[in-house]
């Protein structure tokens, strides 16, 4: 991804108002699978037909039924139910910590792209040095330091992804700064703020939400393995990672309580990379070979 | 090799020292300083002061960060990490009893992932928008973009529950024979090669599509060679670089797929002890182990760096 394509300006006014026929059919199916998912994340606690602990008489790990059409998990629960319940986990922890990745890294990308000088260097530095420890590794540390609790696993996943996004925004924002119009706004005596806010932002946010995606992914991904190595999301609460781990008796007979969650997190990965593979605004670059 | 080389060579290796001790600061940081006054956790809230100050002073916490820093750092160079405060242990024989298993896992994963990653990498990027290049290349997209338990679920799913090749999740310590040590490693293999198969091939045919793009291969094709040609006798030593960069970068995902699968088949290697080791909040193991990963993370992205500089031809004739 060459930063100078990415410069284009993508005309927002004008095209706004047909938002949907930008996108070609992979993007709006990506689309449409993650609108389902978010509004079943949203309507969780209206759309379970059974008790989130009610253990069916059926038993344990029965295969897809009439009454139980996801079967039932190690417990004899219903899997359905389960997965709905999981939603709000898996896709809020994943999002609240994108949006604090995105947000902290855009800051510190724009300040060092825009002051240089001896504060841009120590902001590569440090970040460089995070992104030194692979990051499943970097959030076992953080989680053996501090032990696992929702709001630290929001903040795990932010650290390990601010250096990534700081990296994509401080190298676009160098690109701006040096343009006539940054020079000339700093030549009218703007400060600093303004010239992050009102002259290098707005040029950035396409790649920045297209970075925002990718984060996301990453993201889920990060925290449904934390989650299926027991270090996630914990009991009485379980995300789609936790679902994985709990049912994984049922795996030699692939069972469907272990294959459901498993799927659902592939889905929702995979549309949420069909989505920002084919975001209108990214794909300026053409193709990615 | 001429001095250019050799100078870019000696700073891509001293920075990739640096940022060891980086690496080293932030894990120890992280770890022991900031989460605060250990012996505090240990006894509770209601400890006597007395008895706080004492087990401060036995778990030497009543000197400064930097000093225990330093310490800490000593022994880990030294080869001696300490004692697991858990097991009562010897840090050291816990990580060297267990290293041997790991290494073996990752060798044979690389082993069998580089020459199948290889092919299919130049076979796509020779038959560029075939059926069999977008069959492959969709693939491997969707395995890189789930998580690896997932790829191993599946994998269990396929080899060992349908097509019923391979034991499922049994890890059988028994490995005397040479059956049974296949038996048990070949589904780990398996599952961590779908990973790391998936990411170099992407890499590899990316490296090698780039090289197509550039004139010289127009060239090349007017010239009347066949495409096979093209890329075999002229884009692939170009791209021998950057595909020497993509396999050491791509053996570095082994390092993240490694926890997931030793944890997924209960196999007795590090990633295994590390992640117990958070679990049960073992400190110096989980530090040990940390450093472990972070050089042999270190080491192979300096490795793809180095050979990315060793492959440039225009370093060569300067």
């Amino acid at each position: 991804m060459s930063a100078p394509a990415l410069l284009v300006p993508s005309a927002p006014m004008v095209r706004r108002r047909k938002l949907l026929a930008e996108w070609n059919w992979s993007g709006k199916l990506g689309l449409a699978v993650l609108a389902i998912l978010v509004l079943v994340a949203l309507f969780a606690p209206w759309l379970q037909a059974h008790d989130l602990g009610e253990m069916s008489a059926a038993g344990v790990f029965q295969p897809m039924s009439t009454e139980h059409w996801l079967g039932t998990d190690y417990l004899g629960r219903d899997m359905l139910t389960r997965l709905i319940a999981g939603a709000p986990y898996t896709l809020g922890v994943a999002f609240a910590a994108t949006v604090l990745a995105c947000g902290f890294g855009a800051l510190l990308g724009l300040l060092a792209s825009v002051s240089g000088g001896w504060l841009d260097a120590a902001l590569s530095r440090t970040l460089d040095t995070l992104v030194s420890i692979p990051s499943k590794l970097l959030a076992l540390v953080i989680i053996a330091g501090f032990g696992s609790s929702t709001t630290l696993l929001v903040a795990t996943a932010a650290v390990v992804y601010t250096p990534g996004c700081y990296r994509i925004i401080r190298s676009l924002g160098v690109n701006i700064n040096a343009m006539d119009y940054v020079v000339v706004a700093r030549a009218r005596g703007e400060k600093r703020s303004y010239i992050m806010r009102r002259e290098i932002l707005p040029n950035i946010w396409g790649p920045l939400l297209a970075d925002m995606g990718l984060r996301f992914v990453y993201a889920l991904r990060l925290l449904a393995s934390l989650s299926f190595l027991g270090l996630g999301v914990q009991p009485p609460m379980a995300d789609w990672g936790s679902l994985v781990r709990e049912n994984l008796g049922a795996l030699p007979m692939g069972g469907v309580s272990v294959v459901a969650p498993a799927l659902a997190i592939a889905v929702l990965t995979i549309a949420v990379n069909l989505v920002i593979d084919n975001l209108p605004s990214a794909r300026i670059d053409g193709e990615k070979g | 090799m001429n001095r250019t080389i050799l100078r870019l060579i000696a700073s891509r290796i001293a920075v990739g020292l640096l940022s060891l001790l980086a690496v080293s600061i932030v894990v120890f940081a992280i770890t022991s300083v900031l989460p605060g006054d250990a012996a505090q956790e240990k006894l509770g809230q209601d400890a006597t002061p007395e008895a706080l100050a004492a087990l401060r002073k036995e778990m030497g916490l009543d000197r400064s960060a930097p000093e225990r820093y330093v310490q800490w750092l000593g022994g880990i160079v030294r080869g001696d990490p300490g004692i697991s405060p858990v097991t009562g242990g010897s840090v050291g024989e816990m990580i060297s009893s267990r290293l041997p298993a790991s290494l073996l896992l990752a060798a044979l994963t690389a082993a069998f992932s580089v020459p199948i990653a290889l092919a299919l990498g130049i076979l796509c990027a020779l038959w560029r928008g075939s059926k069999f290049d977008r069959v492959v290349s969709m693939t491997s997209v969707a395995v890189v973009s789930v998580p690896e338990f997932l790829v191993a679920t599946l994998a269990v799913l396929v080899f060992a529950v349908h097509l019923k090749w391979l034991p499922a999740l049994s890890y059988t310590s028994d490995t005397s024979s040479f059956v049974d040590l296949v038996r048990s490693l070949a589904m780990p293999v398996v599952s961590l090669g779908s990973v790391i198969v998936a990411q170099m091939l992407r890499m590899t045919r990316a490296a090698l599509i780039d090289q197509l793009g550039a004139p010289y291969i127009e060239m090349v094709r007017l010239k009347g060679a066949s495409p096979a040609r093209a890329v075999l006798a002229h884009a692939l030593p170009n791209a021998v670089g950057p595909i020497a960069n993509a396999i050491a970068l791509s053996l570095s995902y082994l390092l993240g797929g490694v926890i997931i699968i030793e944890v997924i088949f209960n196999y007795p290697g590090i990633a295994k002890l590390m992640v117990d080791a958070v679990t049960q909040r073992d400190m110096p193991l989980v530090q040990a182990c940390a450093m472990i990963f972070c050089v042999a993370y270190l080491v192979l992205v300096t490795v793809a760096d180095v050979s990315g500089i060793v492959a440039n031809p225009r370093l060569r004739h300067q």
